[in-house]
């Protein structure tokens, strides 16, 4: 076991797949959180389909595709945010969008043939592929897009928790939940690097949703969201290692088991409690 | 006695629609005041303009003797929406916990004061044990009692109460209203509560406003709930009729408050 393990870290790009996913994970464990918490997955959902036209697009007119993700999935996680907290229509708005987005993704693709490589990468990302340079630029975003949530955290908490008495209160409703969507739209641009825009979803979700199963307490939960993207990434790139299977498949795998088994649990504990 | 909300010939409404005229009224330091009305006649509305969230079309409101800011510290509320309620999975001392300081920015930290805080004010409804309950896992009664809670931080002088009895059994509409009752003769702040049935309210209230048809009528229950005077808010023939202490308003043979509670269930007001 050890000896594996020291094997694996002898690799350069084994250790970089280990820092750039720690990173992406506290960040996708902290903004997953208020995501599920304001039951808001679709709309994060979309942004990772937006950043497929955003990174294509970027590659056709010769920018890397990671700042067309950022500045494309930035933009429309305003817009989403400008649509409001109580629009009926709105999940039909945000899948009209997503839909739009694939499309043109599709005909940026056309245009540019020699992509399909690049194609995968983008749908189903490539862990095992990032340098340095692309650490440093997660790691800076990441630490951004972290201190931006712990500033918006309390209002965005109140907002989420109790919108028409926060309102009253003087929050700043709208702000605050635009905000958070362009935060959203950064944690969406950096799990891509990671899992590919297609499984955004198990680094975002998965463990947070598991999280909010297992604690009732909002520091507790969040805290166990954290660690729970962080043991998903690790643990899905460490058996990508030794079984030679895809990393991004490994960690959709282990995120579904952690909500799985956080359901089971959960409904242990309401057993118990009932008895 | 000092006036906490002072309407002179305020005029509300949103969009095209004006819900309420010329309405003119002062509530007095002190007063539990029963709010009734059909559906749409303003109630809603009304604590809108009270918060500072609606500015009067015309005419003025005075709420602790200024136009109110939106945010006010010293007023209370109880939204009639509560959209977020019944999914959360977080435990109900977090969700109150939340509204403490909930305006300002950086970490909801819950330090000592928010604790001491929420913990005064869920011993005032008397929630200690199922505020450690998840939210969706108790009752509506019990979450109306959290609400309250919620309500009561901060110590608010104006208690804003919008609903607070929709979707509850009788026997625990009557414990609401005794516990606000309770709380409001213990603490001497001013209480709007909100309802569509008058009966639970009826030994609780000092006076009741009506709203109806665009206009406002503020006095004792025998001053005000009368034919003469609610057949101008229905805009219909109204009769009132008393028996064993409870009060029915009848429109044509039909009980119009009865009809009201009905059909707002699942809707909000206006």
């Amino acid at each position: 076991m050890l000896e594996k393990t020291l094997e694996m870290l002898a690799y350069d790009f084994m250790r970089n797949a280990f820092a750039a996913s720690a990173i992406v994970a506290v960040l996708a464990g902290v903004v997953g959180f208020f995501l599920v918490l304001r039951e808001q997955t679709f709309a994060g959902h979309a942004l990772s389909h937006v950043s497929f036209a955003g990174a294509t697009g970027a590659v056709l007119m010769g920018i890397p595709p990671f700042a067309g993700i950022i500045v494309l999935a930035t933009l429309v996680g305003i817009g989403m945010g400008m649509l409001g907290e109580k629009l009926r229509q709105r999940d039909v708005a945000i899948g009209v969008v997503l839909a739009f987005s694939l499309g043109l993704g599709m005909l940026f693709l056309h245009f540019y043939t020699h992509f399909a490589t690049q194609a995968t990468t983008l749908l189903f990302g490539n862990v095992l592929g990032i340098d340095r340079t692309t650490i440093g630029t997660l790691a800076a975003l990441a630490f951004v897009s972290l201190a931006a949530m712990g500033f918006i955290a309390r209002p965005l908490l109140f907002a989420s928790l109790h919108p028409e008495l926060a309102e009253a209160r003087a929050v700043p409703v709208k702000f605050v939940s635009v905000s958070f969507l362009v935060l959203v739209a950064l944690a969406v641009a950096e799990a891509t690097q990671i899992v590919g825009m297609l499984l955004v979803f198990a680094l975002m979700v998965a463990p947070p949703a598991a999280a909010q199963l297992l604690s009732a307490r909002f520091w507790r939960g969040l805290l166990l969201s954290v660690i729970l993207a962080w043991l998903d990434a690790w643990g899905g790139i460490a058996l990508a290692y030794i079984t030679d299977w895809p990393s991004s498949f490994w960690i959709t795998a282990l995120g579904t088991c952690a909500y799985l088994a956080a359901f089971i649990m959960r409904g242990n504990m309401r057993t118990h409690h009932a008895a | 006695m000092s006036n906490v909300i002072v309407c002179s010939d305020l005029t509300l409404g949103f969009g095209p629609r004006v819900v309420l005229a010329g309405v003119n009224l002062a509530v007095a330091e002190g007063e539990f005041i029963g709010v009734l009305g059909p559906n749409g006649s303003g109630k809603t509305t009304l604590m809108r303009a009270i918060l500072g969230l609606l500015p009067p079309r015309s005419g003025s409101i005075l709420v602790f003797g200024k136009p109110p800011p939106r945010g006010n510290p010293a007023i209370g509320y109880l939204p009639q929406l509560r959209s977020r309620l019944a999914g959360l999975s977080l435990t109900g001392r977090d969700f109150i916990a939340a509204a403490y300081g909930g305006h300002r920015f950086g970490l909801p930290l819950f330090g000592r004061a928010a604790e001491a805080a929420v913990d005064r004010a869920l011993a005032l409804v008397g929630a200690e044990d199922l505020a450690a309950r998840p939210l969706a896992a108790l009752s509506g009664g019990e979450q109306q009692r959290l609400l309250l809670a919620q309500a009561l931080l901060g110590r608010p002088r104006l208690l804003l109460l919008d609903e607070p009895l929709i979707s509850l059994d009788p026997p625990h509409q009557a414990a609401v209203v005794a516990l606000v009752r309770r709380l409001q003769k213990e603490l001497g702040f001013t209480v709007l509560f909100s309802a569509h049935e008058l009966n639970p309210l009826l030994h609780a209230i000092d006076r009741v406003l009506y709203l109806g048809g665009g206009h406002a009528a503020l006095g004792t229950v025998d001053e005000v709930i009368t034919p003469a005077v609610l057949s101008r808010l229905y805009r219909t023939e109204i009769e009132v009729i008393r028996t064993h202490g409870h009060i029915f308003v009848m429109a044509g043979g039909h009980e119009v408050e009865h009809e009201a509670h009905r059909h707002a269930i699942g809707h909000s007001d206006a």
